[in-house]
């Protein structure tokens, strides 16, 4: 009794937090940061000794970006279970208003991580601000309106950006104009030009601000799973009804769910824009929504460490196999199809879930032994 | 005494349907006060309404002599109403403590301690299952999960939405006897209930609700003997 009432007293509002980081959390904490730091030393290595081409090298720095935009989704998509449609609009946000960013404070001063650091937190605040206005009018309701919405907002995004014009003038000031180009600036210092995108970026993205990037989305969405917010927002998932009932501002935590992931979004989206000299806005179309969506439901709705290995293979594997690229929206389509199939339909699920267990080199040891011998003379 | 809850002449509208037209009660404090009535009268609606689910067009609720029609609902059950909605909805996916820790979301984090000791104490069942998944609970352990997160926030007023819902009648029982106990332990308690007898029989005071106009209203043993009450809830 006592030792229970000793528990109890870490219940409360900040103690909530510690109650619910048990086990489980450093347990998925672990396998997480560990992916990310063996992935970091695989890639590096194979890029020091001449194993990893050149064309793969190139890649680096989108798979962590693939990497932060999987987990941030994961926060809307997995913790929160409302569906975004709009990742990539988030990116394309975070992505310009960084190179916009970048190009000003390179004009004044020439300390790489400080430009790097200030533009990605520009680029994170005005994603959190799309968010923020998009998720407002959209969260308090039930339903799958927020899908039909983020949809539009990257379509939105999108051709906003095909008609938006950014320069320095000769004193360094920004100015901008829609629809045609800035009269009497000469090209070296446009920014942004409408439909061919930035242009003259200079591309201060490395590797390892990818892995920075990476390390600190994750501590962001894990740390928010896991606390008294994070709990909240999953009981209003689970039960909406039942939330409301016990006292939960179901519109505040699903915003505050839906923001922060549009900030890491804007941050991963502005690692991305650095990372080339010259960037178009198709880039961020629809197909690179669904995309990210498709790293989500591949590595496991809700699972952080699964999305991170499903964003990565994902970006390599297109990379490997360029010769079929035009399959590859088609493969996409199939694999989320069977993902959806194994994962709800109980028949498959337990066949798959059998063979797994059969070639499962991690398994648990007692529980599931003797279950294996009994297939194994069923088989027999 | 003194009056816990007030509703003067509320009227509720889903969409064009009037559902709740024109109705008026009070609770005082440490009653049982139940809503009978047949499907669809708006017995529900009426707690979804005092709740803060549901806007009421006109009218007004007061609770402890402050008017919360206009409360946001995450902020009324930090006053000290907490409502146990229909059909037994809990957190699946969480265990029973768990369960119960989430009903003190807005408590003061001093009372947490105690007010869970108070739930098990009144819910010995719960604490045989602490560390139990939820959604593995009976249906009768469910309701009583249910009643025991309500419990964990202090409330003043507890709402019951139908608590005998779907159970056998000796779980009935149990349930209703668990309210009394609440009650005489001095929580005032409002509960909707379509088994008008057992209703009937722990409450004080009673309201008839037929299509959203309070029809009758009375002490629970007057209405159980009204022969109103008796052909139309009671069966003959």
């Amino acid at each position: 009794m006592a030792d229970r009432i000793l528990n109890l007293k870490s219940i409360g509002s900040r103690g909530l937090k510690n109650a619910v980081k048990g086990n489980e959390y450093r347990r998925e904490a672990s396998i997480s940061y560990g992916i990310l730091i063996i992935g970091y030393i695989l890639l590096s290595l194979g890029a020091a000794t001449g194993l990893i081409g050149h064309n793969l090298q190139g890649q680096f720095v989108p798979i962590c970006v693939y990497v932060s935009l999987a987990v941030s989704l994961n926060l809307v998509v997995g913790i929160s279970g409302e569906l975004s449609l709009g990742h990539a609009g988030f990116m394309a946000v975070g992505a310009f208003s960084g190179i916009v960013m970048e190009r000003m404070l390179l004009a004044h001063m020439s300390f790489e991580p400080a430009v790097m650091i200030l533009s990605m937190l520009f680029g994170a605040c005005m994603a959190a601000i799309a968010g923020f206005i998009i998720g407002i009018p959209i969260l308090g309701l039930r339903g799958d309106y927020l899908a039909i919405v983020t949809l539009a907002f990257g379509e939105i995004i999108r051709n906003f950006m095909n008609v938006l014009y950014f320069g320095l003038d000769e004193n360094g000031h920004l100015k901008f104009a829609f629809n045609h180009t800035i009269e009497g600036i000469e090209n070296s210092q446009r920014i942004i030009t409408g439909a061919i995108g930035a242009t003259g970026t200079k591309t201060i993205s490395t590797f390892n601000w990818g892995l920075l990037l990476c390390i600190f989305t994750v501590f962001v969405v894990l740390n928010m799973k896991n606390s008294k917010q994070g709990r909240a927002i999953m009981a209003i998932r689970d039960n909406r009804i039942a939330a409301e009932s016990i006292g939960l501002d179901v519109r505040k935590y699903k915003l505050m769910a839906f923001v922060v992931s549009a900030a890491l979004a804007g941050m991963a989206g502005c690692l991305f824009g650095l990372n080339y000299s010259t960037l178009v806005p198709l880039k961020f179309n629809f197909n690179t929504s669904v995309l990210i969506l498709v790293f989500v439901v591949l590595g496991g709705v809700g699972n952080i460490w699964g999305c991170i290995i499903a964003a990565t293979v994902l970006t390599i594997l297109p990379e490997a196999f360029r010769q079929f690229a035009d399959y590859r929206m088609l493969t996409y389509a199939i694999v989320l199809i069977l993902v959806m199939i194994c994962t709800y339909n109980p028949t498959i699920k337990a066949r798959v879930t059998a063979i797994w267990n059969r070639i499962n080199p991690f398994k648990k040891k007692g529980g599931d032994k003797p279950k294996k011998k009994k297939t194994g003379k069923e088989a027999a | 005494m003194g009056t816990v809850l007030t509703v003067k002449n509320i009227n509720v509208y889903y969409g064009a349907i009037h559902a709740i037209k024109g109705i008026s009660f009070d609770v005082n404090r440490g009653e049982i006060v139940t809503l009978i009535g047949a499907n669809g009268a708006g017995k529900s609606t009426t707690l979804h309404t005092i709740s803060g689910l549901l806007r009421s067009k006109t009218g007004d609720i007061e609770f402890l002599e402050e008017s919360i029609s206009h409360t946001a609902a995450h902020k009324i059950v930090s006053k000290g109403i907490s409502h146990v909605p229909e059909g037994r909805r809990i957190f699946q996916g969480m265990t029973v403590e768990e369960n119960l820790q989430m009903g003190a979301f807005v408590t003061k984090q001093d009372r947490i301690a105690h007010n869970l000791e108070y739930v098990y104490e009144q819910f010995p069942r719960l604490k045989e299952r602490t560390s139990q998944i939820a959604g593995t609970l009976s249906g009768g352990e469910q309701q009583m999960l249910a009643m025991g997160r309500a419990l964990m926030s202090d409330p003043e007023l507890l709402m019951l939405d139908e608590p005998s819902m779907g159970l056998a009648p000796i779980l009935v029982d149990q349930i209703f006897e668990i309210i009394e106990n609440l009650n005489k332990a001095g929580t005032t308690i409002l509960l909707v209930e379509q088994n008008a007898q057992m209703a009937l029989s722990v409450a004080d005071r009673a309201y008839v609700i037929e299509t959203g106009r309070i029809s009758l209203s009375g002490t629970g043993e007057e209405l159980a003997k009204s022969d109103e009450v008796r052909k139309a809830y009671l069966g003959g």
